[in-house]
C-alpha cells in the first residue's frame, strides 16, 4: 500500500507500470484519474488545492486500509496533489490490485467516494471573474451511505 | 493547544493556526470561547453546520471533549477527489 502527497505532478503512466508489477496473484487492477476540468464558460485558469499537512497523509492511509481489508486487495495506491494545477492537469489517481475486477472496481469507487468528503483537502477555482472556494456537494456525501 | 483553520475559516479569521490557553471541555466550549473574541471568530464560526473540526487530526462533531488535545483544527466540508 502507498500513499503520497505531492504538490509536484505524478507520471500517470509509470506509476501504474510500477503499482501493475508489484505483485502475483492480482487478476484484475483498476485505475481512476482526476484531471483538472474547465467550468462550463472555459473560463478556469488555475484550481488550488489546500491541505491539512500531517491529517491529510493519516487520513488518505486510513482510507487505504479500510479499502483493502474490505475489497482484500492485493495492494492499492492513492497519489493526490496540491498546489495550483491548471485545466488538464491530473489531480489524484488511485490504483486497485485484487484477485478479481469486481473487488477492485469497487475498491476503486469506494477510495473516490471516501477521498472526495473525508480526505482534507479543498478546492479553490481561478477565473477571470475572480476567486471561490468550491462548496462540498450534498451527493458527495449522500455517496457514503452506499457503503 | 494549537487551533488551526483552512479554507475560507483561515480567510475570515486572517490566520492558518494559533496557540489558544483554554479551559473549554468541549470543541463547543472552545468555539463559544472564539466567537466572544472578535469578530472575525464570530462571522467564522456563526453556522456550525458549515463547519467540520478534527481533533488531534481525526475528526470528529463539536461536542468532542478536549482532555489532553494538543491539536484542534476548524475547517469547510472537505472537496478531495
Amino acid at each position: 500500500m502507498r500513499v503520497l502527497v505531492q504538490e509536484a505532478p505524478f507520471d500517470l503512466a509509470e506509476e501504474t507500470a510500477r503499482f501493475a508489477k508489484g505483485e502475483g496473484g492480482s487478476g484484475a487492477i483498476v485505475t481512476f484519474t482526476g484531471v483538472v476540468r474547465d467550468n462550463d464558460a472555459g473560463t478556469l485558469s488555475a484550481m488550488e488545492i489546500e491541505h491539512y499537512p500531517g491529517m491529510t497523509e493519516k487520513a488518505l492511509r486510513e482510507i487505504a486500509q479500510q479499502a483493502v481489508t474490505r475489497f482484500e486487495l492485493q495492494d492499492a495506491l492513492v497519489i493526490h496533489r496540491y498546489g495550483r494545477l491548471v485545466p488538464g492537469e491530473q489531480i489524484m489517481m488511485v490504483a486497485t490490485a485484487a484477485r478479481h475486477r469486481r473487488h477492485a472496481f469497487e475498491a476503486a469507487e469506494f477510495l473516490m467516494d471516501y477521498l472526495k468528503s473525508r480526505a482534507p483537502f479543498w478546492k479553490r477555482e481561478i477565473t477571470a471573474e475572480g476567486e471561490a472556494w468550491v462548496a462540498a456537494k450534498d451527493e458527495d456525501e449522500a455517496a457514503l451511505e452506499r457503503w | 493547544m494549537d487551533v488551526l483553520y483552512f479554507a475560507w475559516v483561515r480567510e475570515r479569521i486572517g490566520l492558518p493556526r494559533e496557540r489558544v490557553e483554554s479551559t473549554a471541555a468541549t470543541v463547543a466550549e472552545l468555539v463559544e470561547e472564539l466567537r466572544g473574541r472578535e469578530e472575525r471568530y464570530e462571522m467564522a464560526f456563526s453556522d456550525l453546520s458549515a463547519l467540520r473540526v478534527a481533533v488531534d487530526q481525526e475528526l470528529t462533531d463539536f461536542d468532542a471533549p478536549l482532555q489532553g488535545a494538543r491539536e484542534v483544527a476548524f475547517f469547510p466540508p472537505m472537496t478531495g477527489g
